[in-house]
C-alpha cells in the first residue's frame, strides 16, 4: 500500500519509509537521517547499489535486511559500474520487450572513501559514458565504517586515526578533496550539494537528480558525532553551521549552470563550526585562520562562478 | 542448415555470444582478447546483435557491471585474460557468491613480470577456487560449443553459478579454424531464454548482498560448496544434451587411446591437440601410451578421472603454470590428491612447460613422455621436471 503525503509547512513529504526502522545507525547519525529523506525523495520505482561502508553495514546483516526497495551490494569501489550494468540492463530488457517498459531509477549510495578515493575510477567511467543514473554520496569525511581513518575528503587540520593530530602534526595536513567539481568537469547534466539540516532542499536535489537524464550526482554533507566527536543532539546545528560558515556551500550546477540555494550576506566565522567538534579542538589560532582564509577563497571562487550565470 | 566457416577461437566466442542473443556485454580490451569484444561492438553497431555494449574503463568494471546486469536478468557476457583477469580478482568471488550466471571468456595469458602478453595458465590458476564453472577448450569449435553450453548449464535453475571459458591466448585465440555454425533455432532449441528468479525488481523488493556475520557467513558459505558440487549433473546433462542437438559429445574427463596404456599424459587445452599426435607417433611405433585431455576443471571431475587413469602404472601431468613453492603444476598436484586414497594408482609424474608463450612441439610432448617413464624407472631429484627451459634446472627439491 502506498503511503501518504502529508505536508510540512508547504511542502508535502510521503509518510512512507523504504529503510525501515530496527539499523543500527549511531545516534545523531546525519547520514542515517539524508538516506531516510532521500529515500522519501525517491520512491518506490529505483534500483539502489550500496557500495561497501556505514549504509552498508547498518542496513544489511544478514539475516535481515532494512530496505523496502531493491538494493544491491558487492564491493566498495565498484558501485558506479555496478549501477552502469544494472541501468544498461534494465534498458535492454525493455528494448527487446523481456520486461515491461517502466520509469526505474537506478541510484547508486556510497561515502565519500568509496566516491573520491577508492571508487573514483568506476565513477567517473560511469559518468563518462552517460548512463542514466543518479549517485548519491555521503561525505562524514572519513572512512568511519572501519573507524575514522582519514580519507581524501577530510578536511584540513580534522584528527583521525591515521592521521592524528601529535606534536608533530596537526592531523589531516590537505585540504578536502572538492569532489562536485570534479563532478561537473565530466559535464554531466546534474550536480548538487545538499545537507540532511536543510530537509527539503536535499529532498528536491535527490529527486531532480533522480528525474533528469543522464548522469547525476549529489553530494550530501552527513555530521557523524562518532567520528567527529561532536555531540549527538548537535548533528542538525553542526550542518548549518558548515553551510553558514560557506565550508559547504549548497549549490547546483545544472547543465554547467551554477545556483547558489542558500546565500547568506555574511558568512559566520569558521571558529563557530569547529569548535563544538572534537576533531578540531587541537586547532591553534593561526590554523583556524589559515582555515578561515582558504574557506573565504574557495568561497569567492564559488561566488564568481554563480555570478557569471547569474547575468 | 549449419555452415562451416573459418574462424578464431575469439571470433567463434563472439559468434555463440551472438546466438545466445545476449543482453548486455561489459569489456574492457586486454590481449589476446581484443578480437572477442571487438567483434562483439561491431555486432551490435550494425544490429547483428541487439544488445547494451559497455566499454567499461576497467576490467574490474567490467565484471562489476556484468554483476548489475545480471541481478536485474540480463544474459551477461564478458572475456578478459592474464592481468585482466587478476584485475577482476576480488569480483569474480562474488560472482559466484551471489550466484550470477554471467560467462566469460578467457583467452589464457601469462601474468607479469615480466610483462608477457603471450599464453599460459597462470591467469585460470589464480582463479581456480573462485566458485566459477571452468572448462578447458582444445579448439576453436570447442570455444563455439562450450560458450553456447555455458550459458545453458550456468542458467539452468539448479546451477546458477557463473562460467569460466578457457581458451589459449594467441595458439587459439588468433589462429584461424574451420567452426561449424548451427542454425539458430537448434540453438534457441537448447538454449532456453534465461529466467533470473531473483531478478531484482520493483514489484518484489528483494536485498541482494547482505553482510554475514559469524552466525551466518559458514553456512552460507558451505551451502554454497554443495550446491556447486551438485551442479556436476547438470553439466553432464548439459553435454548430453548438447550432442543430442548438434553431433558433438563433450565428456569432463576425454581419454584419447588410453585403452590398455600402461603410460599416460595429461593436457589441458590446446596443447592436448599437439600431444595426441605425439602419441599417435608413439602408437605407432607400439609403444604402450595414451593421452587424457582434462576438459572441465571445476568442479573437479573426480570420479571421471580415477577411472580414465585405475589401468595406467604411469600418469604424466602437464602443467603451463607454476605453483611457487608449491608441490607442483596446480594440475598435477590437484590429480594427485584425487588419487591419493585409491589403493591401485598411477605414478603421477610432473612436468611444467609452455610458460608465456612458449611453444610446445609434438618432439617436445615425445620427451616428456619419455623422461616420465624414466623418471619412474630411476627416480628424479626435482619435485617436477621443466621442458624447453634452456640450461640445465636443478634446485626444484621439497
Amino acid at each position: 500500500m502506498e503511503g501518504k503525503f502529508i505536508k510540512f509547512g508547504k511542502k508535502r513529504v510521503t509518510t512512507d519509509e523504504f529503510v525501515a526502522e530496527g539499523h543500527s545507525f549511531c545516534t545523531g547519525c546525519g547520514e542515517a537521517l539524508a538516506l531516510r529523506l532521500a529515500c522519501k525523495a525517491l520512491g518506490r520505482d529505483v534500483i539502489i547499489a550500496n557500495a561497501t561502508g556505514c549504509i552498508e553495514i547498518c542496513t544489511s546483516p544478514l539475516p535481515l535486511t532494512s530496505w523496502r526497495v531493491p538494493w544491491i551490494h558487492t564491493l566498495f569501489e565498484n558501485t558506479a559500474a555496478e549501477i552502469s550494468g544494472i541501468e544498461a540492463g534494465l534498458k535492454i530488457l525493455m528494448k527487446k520487450g523481456k520486461m515491461p517498459e517502466r520509469d526505474i531509477k537506478c541510484v547508486a549510495v556510497a561515502g565519500d572513501g568509496g566516491t573520491s578515493d577508492i571508487g573514483m575510477q568506476a565513477l567517473s567511467g560511469a559518468f563518462e559514458r552517460k548512463h542514466d543514473f543518479l549517485y548519491l554520496c555521503f561525505d562524514n569525511e572519513a572512512y568511519m565504517n572501519t573507524g575514522i581513518q582519514r580519507s581524501s575528503s577530510t578536511p584540513y587540520g580534522a584528527s583521525t586515526t591515521t592521521a592524528p593530530a601529535g606534536k608533530l602534526s596537526i592531523g589531516q595536513t590537505t585540504w578536502k578533496k572538492n569532489m562536485p567539481e570534479i563532478a561537473v568537469a565530466h559535464n554531466i547534466p546534474y550536480v548538487a550539494t545538499a545537507c540532511p539540516s536543510y530537509p527539503f532542499d536535499l529532498m528536491n536535489k535527490v529527486k531532480k537528480g533522480g528525474e533528469v537524464k543522464g548522469p547525476a550526482y549529489v553530494h550530501i554533507f552527513s555530521p557523524c558525532p562518532t567520528g567527529w566527536r561532536s555531540p549527538t543532539d548537535l548533528t542538525i546545528k553542526i550542518g548549518r553551521l558548515a553551510v553558514e560558515t560557506g565550508i559547504f556551500p549548497l549549490y547546483e550546477v545544472e547543465n554547467g549552470r551554477y545556483k547558489l540555494n542558500v546565500d547568506r550576506p555574511k558568512l559566520k566565522p569558521v571558529e563557530e563550526y569547529l569548535k563544538p567538534q572534537g576533531r578540531f579542538r587541537h586547532l591553534l589560532d593561526e590554523e583556524i585562520e589559515k582555515i578561515q582564509e582558504h574557506v573565504n577563497e574557495e568561497y569567492a571562487k564559488l561566488k564568481a562562478k554563480i555570478a557569471c550565470f547569474a547575468a | 542448415m549449419s555452415k562451416r566457416v573459418g574462424l578464431e577461437a575469439s571470433r567463434a566466442a563472439a559468434e555463440a555470444a551472438r546466438m545466445a542473443d545476449v543482453d548486455v556485454i561489459a569489456a574492457y580490451p586486454i590481449t589476446p582478447q581484443t578480437h572477442i569484444p571487438e567483434r562483439l561492438a561491431e555486432m551490435v553497431a550494425n544490429g547483428e546483435l541487439n544488445a547494451a555494449y559497455i566499454p567499461v574503463e576497467s576490467e574490474h568494471s567490467a565484471l562489476s557491471a556484468c554483476l548489475g546486469a545480471a541481478a536485474v536478468g540480463a544474459r551477461t557476457f564478458t572475456a578478459t585474460a592474464g592481468q585482466g583477469l587478476e584485475l577482476m580478482h576480488e569480483v569474480v568471488y562474488v560472482a559466484s557468491s551471489m550466484r550470477y550466471p554471467i560467462v566469460m571468456a578467457i583467452c589464457n595469458r601469462a601474468l607479469s613480470a615480466p610483462l608477457s602478453v603471450w599464453g599460459d595458465h597462470s591467469d585460470a590458476m589464480a582463479v581456480r577456487d573462485t566458485g566459477w564453472i571452468q572448462v578447458f577448450c582444445q579448439n576453436n569449435q570447442e570455444a563455439f560449443d562450450m560458450t553456447l553450453w555455458a550459458f545453458r548449464v550456468g542458467e539452468d535453475s539448479r546451477v546458477l553459478f557463473p562460467v569460466m571459458v578457457h581458451f589459449d591466448g594467441f595458439h587459439l585465440s588468433h589462429v584461424t579454424e574451420p567452426v561449424i555454425l548451427p542454425e539458430q533455432k537448434e540453438v534457441d532449441r537448447f538454449l532456453p531464454r534465461f529466467q533470473y528468479p531473483f531478478a531484482l525488481n520493483r514489484d518484489e523488493p528483494m536485498t541482494h548482498g547482505a553482510f554475514g556475520p559469524p552466525d551466518i557467513y559458514a553456512e552460507a558459505k558451505v551451502a554454497q560448496e554443495v550446491a556447486f558440487r551438485k551442479s556436476k549433473d547438470v553439466i553432464i546433462q548439459g553435454f548430453k544434451e548438447f550432442g543430442d542437438i548438434f553431433g558433438r559429445y563433450y565428456d569432463p574427463v576425454e581419454p584419447y587411446k588410453t585403452e590398455g596404456a600402461r603410460t599416460l599424459l595429461l593436457t589441458m587445452g590446446s596443447f592436448s591437440e599437439t600431444a595426441k599426435i605425439a602419441i599417435d607417433t608413439k602408437k605407432n611405433k607400439g609403444e604402450s601410451v595414451g593421452i587424457i585431455n582434462l576438459r572441465l576443471w571445476r568442479p573437479f571431475p573426480f570420479e571421471e578421472l580415477r577411472q580414465a587413469v585405475k589401468d595406467a602404472e604411469t600418469l604424466i601431468v602437464f602443467d603451463r603454470c607454476i605453483s611457487f613453492g608449491g608441490p607442483g603444476g596446480p594440475v598435477s598436484s590437484e590429480v594427485r590428491s584425487a588419487l591419493y586414497n585409491e589403493e591401485e594408482r598411477p605414478r603421477v609424474v610432473s612436468f611444467v612447460g609452455g610458460l608465456g608463450g612458449r611453444d610446445m612441439s609434438v618432439k617436445d610432448f615425445e620427451y616428456v613422455i619419455d623422461r616420465g617413464r624414466e623418471i619412474v624407472e630411476k627416480g628424479s631429484k626435482e619435485l617436477f621436471e621443466t621442458v624447453g627451459i634452456r640450461g640445465k634446472v636443478t634446485g626444484i627439491r621439497g
